[in-house]
C-alpha cells in the first residue's frame, strides 16, 4: 500500500513538471510580475531546489497538513477535508442506489435471459454506459430542476441541517453518478449468474427439491455477486477519492472531486497532489477492505 | 409380484439446437422394483446421463422435448408441474452426481447444505436439521461429523464429497437413489469405498437404485439388473447375469470383451470396438451400431425391436436382428466374449 501511494505521488509530481506552462511561480507572482519577483517567489517557494528535494518537501506538508495551494494559499488538506463530507454523501448514496440497481437489474435479466425484459434491461443498461456524465447532469438539471421544478438545481444541504433536505437536494446527483455503473454492473451480474446456472451445484440445488428462487437467490445469485464486490471496492474508492468530479461540478457540491477539477484548471499542483494521494488511499484502502470481505464471500480463499 | 416403484415408459428427449435436433433418449423403458439395483451402462453421450436426470425433470429447459411416461407410485412425472416435481425431488427420489467437487456449492459448509434439502421438505427447526445432517454425515462415514458439518467442500476430499453428497441425498429416505457415475471421478480405492457404502445402503434400507455408470466393474459389483444403451436406446436389458454371462447384442460383446476379467482366460489383447460412437446429430439408419458391427447385413438397416429373442418370458430382450444360435458361435473368439480381437 505504501508502495502503491509513493509510486503514484512520484507519477504525479513528474508529470507536473514536465507539462508545459505550469511554472508555479508566474503563477503566484501575478500577471505583471517583474523578473526579480519571480525570482524572489522562486526561492520563497523551494523551486529551486532540485526536484526530489522539492518531492521530499511537499509530500512532508501533505502529511504534516502544512500544504497550501499555489493558487488561493488555501490549506490543501483542510479544503479537502471539507469536502470530505459533501463526497461522502454523494459517493454512498450513489452506491446505495447502484448495487440495488444493478443487482435488481442483473439478476432480472439473467432470470429473463433472452426474453423482452432481458432485452429491454440491456438496452437500458447500455445507455446508461454509454451517456456521458456531464450530459445526463445537465439534462436531469434542465428538465427535472429547470422545466418541472421537481428538483433543486444542485447546493449541498449538509445532513445534520436537515436529512430530508440532504437526501432531497442529493436525488439527482445519486442517479447521475449512479447510472453508468447500474449499466456496467448489471451486465457483468447477468453473464456472471448466466455462468453459474450451468454450475454442477445449480444442479445439485435443483435436484434437492429446493425452490427455482431459492436456487437462483441462494445458489447462483450468491456465487455471481464475488467478482461484483471485487469491481465495487476498486469503483467505490475512486469515486470517493475525488472521481466523481463531473457530477460534482455541475450539480455545484463543493466536494473533493469539485476541488480537484478547480485545480486542474489552474495547474494548481499541491492540491492535485493532495487529491491524488487522498484518492489512491481509499482505492487502496477499499481493495484492501474487499479482499477482506473476500473471505467471508469465498470460503476457499479463507487462511486456515 | 408388487407393482414396480418407477415405471418408465418410452421415454424420448430431444434437445433442439443450433445444429439441429439431439435425440438424446429415444424410446427407454424400464421397471424398478422396491429394494432393486439397475445400472444403465453405455459409452460417454449414449443418453444414460440425460435419461436419469429426465426422471427428476432436471433436462426441462425451453429447448427440449420430453415425450412418454415416468410413473412413480400413482403420479406421472413428465406432465407433473414443477412444483410437483419439487416435492418428488430429494424427499422421493434423490440424486448422486458424478463430480463431487462441483457439485457441492463452494460458499456453504457442508452441513448447511445437508440441512437447506431438510429444511425445504420438512417443518423442522434450524437446530434439529443440523443435528439430523451430522447423524447423516457420520452414518456415511465421515469421522468427526460434528467439526467436519461446519467445513466448506473444499476442505473435504473427493470421497468425502462424495459422502456428503450421498448424506445429503438420503436426508429425507427417499424410495430410489439415482447415482450418476458417483465413482467416477474418484480414487479406485475410494470407488471400491462409495460402491460398498451404496451397497450396504442398498441392503439394510432396501433402496431401489438406478446407477449410471460406464464401469462394467462397478456393474458386476452392485447390479440385479443391466439396461445396455447405445445412440439413445436400450440395446439391450437382462439381468446381471443374463448380461454378463449370456449377452445378446454385439455391443455388449464388445463392452464385456475390453473388460479384464479375471474369471476368463487372460487374453493377448483386449477387444476393442472399432469406430467411434456416432454423433446424436446425425444417427445411422437402422440399427444405430450397424456402422460399427462386423456381424451386420442387410436388415439391419431396419430398426431392430428391443424384444426377448433368446428365450420368450426371460426378461433378456436386445436390438439385434441375429439369430440367437447364430450369435452364440460369433461370439465366442478366442475363448473369449470379445467383438474382434486386433490383429497382434
Amino acid at each position: 500500500m505504501i508502495a502503491v501511494l509513493f509510486a503514484i505521488s512520484v507519477i504525479v509530481f513528474v508529470i507536473f513538471n514536465v507539462i508545459p506552462n505550469s511554472d508555479p511561480a508566474l503563477r503566484i507572482a501575478g500577471k505583471n510580475a517583474d523578473a526579480q519577483l519571480i525570482e524572489n517567489v522562486n526561492e520563497e517557494w523551494g523551486f529551486n531546489d532540485p526536484l526530489p528535494v522539492q518531492y521530499a518537501t511537499m509530500m512532508k506538508k501533505v502529511f504534516t497538513g502544512d500544504l497550501k495551494s499555489y493558487q488561493s494559499q488555501l490549506n490543501v488538506d483542510e479544503q479537502i477535508l471539507d469536502g470530505i463530507p459533501v463526497t461522502l454523501s454523494l459517493c454512498i448514496g450513489a452506491a446505495v442506489i447502484w448495487m440495488s440497481f444493478a443487482i435488481l437489474f442483473g439478476y432480472l435479466s439473467a432470470v429473463k435471459a433472452g426474453r423482452f425484459t432481458d432485452r429491454s434491461l440491456t438496452i437500458l443498461a447500455l445507455i446508461g454506459i454509454s451517456m456521458p456524465v456531464f450530459w445526463l447532469a445537465a439534462m436531469l438539471l434542465y428538465y427535472l430542476s429547470f422545466k418541472v421544478t421537481l428538483f433543486p438545481t444542485g447546493d449541498y444541504v449538509s445532513l445534520a441541517e436537515s436529512p430530508l433536505d440532504w437526501a432531497y437536494h442529493l436525488i439527482l446527483p445519486w442517479f447521475t453518478l449512479a447510472v453508468l455503473f447500474i449499466g456496467f454492473y448489471s451486465r457483468v451480474l447477468r453473464s456472471n449468474m448466466l455462468d453459474s446456472m450451468n454450475e454442477d451445484y445449480v444442479r445439485t440445488a435443483r435436484a434437492k427439491g429446493l425452490s427455482e428462487r431459492q436456487v437462483r437467490i441462494r445458489h447462483v445469485l450468491r456465487n455471481s455477486l464475488i467478482p461484483i464486490v471485487t469491481l465495487f471496492g476498486l469503483d467505490f474508492g475512486a469515486v470517493v477519492g475525488g472521481g466523481a468530479i463531473l457530477t460534482e461540478t455541475v450539480y455545484n457540491l463543493q466536494g473533493v472531486g469539485a476541488y480537484a477539477g478547480e485545480a486542474i484548471g489552474t495547474l494548481d499542483l499541491p492540491p492535485l497532489m493532495a487529491v491524488t494521494m487522498f484518492g489512491a488511499f481509499f482505492i487502496v484502502f477499499f481493495n484492501t477492505l474487499v479482499d477482506i470481505l473476500y473471505a467471508y464471500l469465498d470460503p476457499r480463499i479463507r487462511l486456515a | 409380484m408388487a407393482p414396480p416403484l418407477l415405471q418408465v415408459k418410452d421415454l424420448r428427449v430431444r434437445f433442439v439446437t443450433e445444429d439441429g435436433t439431439v435425440r438424446a433418449v429415444d424410446g427407454v423403458s424400464f421397471d424398478l422394483r422396491q429394494g432393486e439395483v439397475l445400472a444403465i451402462v453405455g459409452e460417454s453421450g449414449c443418453g444414460k446421463s440425460v435419461t436419469a436426470q429426465t426422471l427428476l425433470g432436471l433436462t426441462r429447459s425451453p429447448n427440449a422435448r420430453i415425450e412418454g411416461s415416468v410413473r412413480y407410485a400413482d403420479r406421472e412425472l413428465i406432465t407433473a408441474s414443477d412444483e410437483e416435481l419439487r416435492a418428488i425431488r430429494g424427499e422421493e427420489m434423490a440424486m448422486v452426481f458424478q463430480d463431487p467437487m462441483t457439485s457441492l456449492n463452494p460458499v456453504y459448509k457442508v452441513g448447511d447444505q445437508i440441512t437447506e434439502q431438510i429444511l425445504a421438505h420438512s417443518n423442522v427447526s434450524e437446530h434439529v436439521a443440523l443435528e439430523e445432517a451430522v447423524r447423516l454425515l457420520r452414518a456415511v462415514g465421515i469421522p468427526d461429523a460434528e467439526r467436519r458439518a461446519g467445513d466448506y467442500p473444499h476442505e473435504y476430499s473427493g470421497g468425502m464429497r462424495q459422502r456428503a453428497m450421498i448424506a445429503m441425498a438420503l436426508s429425507l429416505e427417499p424410495k430410489i437413489l439415482i447415482a450418476d457415475e458417483p465413482s467416477t471421478a474418484l480414487d479406485v480405492t475410494i470407488q471400491a469405498q462409495i460402491l460398498r457404502l451404496l451397497e450396504l445402503l442398498n441392503r439394510d434400507r432396501g433402496l431401489a437404485m438406478i446407477m449410471i455408470t460406464h464401469d462394467l466393474g462397478v456393474v458386476a459389483e452392485v447390479a440385479d439388473r443391466v439396461l445396455v444403451m447405445y445412440a439413445g436406446r436400450i440395446v439391450e436389458s437382462g439381468t446381471l447375469d443374463e448380461v454378463f454371462y449370456d449377452p445378446q447384442h454385439p455391443y455388449t460383446w464388445g463392452l464385456l470383451g475390453s473388460l479384464t476379467r479375471i474369471d476368463q482366460p487372460h487374453a493377448e489383447a483386449l477387444a476393442q470396438i472399432s469406430g467411434q460412437p456416432p454423433s446424436m446429430l446425425a444417427l445411422p439408419e437402422g440399427c444405430h451400431f450397424q456402422p460399427r458391427c462386423p456381424h451386420r447385413f442387410e436388415r439391419c438397416m431396419e430398426v431392430p425391436a428391443l424384444i426377448e429373442r433368446d428365450r420368450e418370458g426371460s426378461g433378456h430382450s436386445d436390438r439385434c436382428w441375429l439369430d440367437p444360435d447364430r450369435k452364440r458361435e460369433l461370439r465366442q473368439m478366442g475363448d473369449r466374449i470379445g467383438l474382434e480381437v486386433p490383429a497382434a
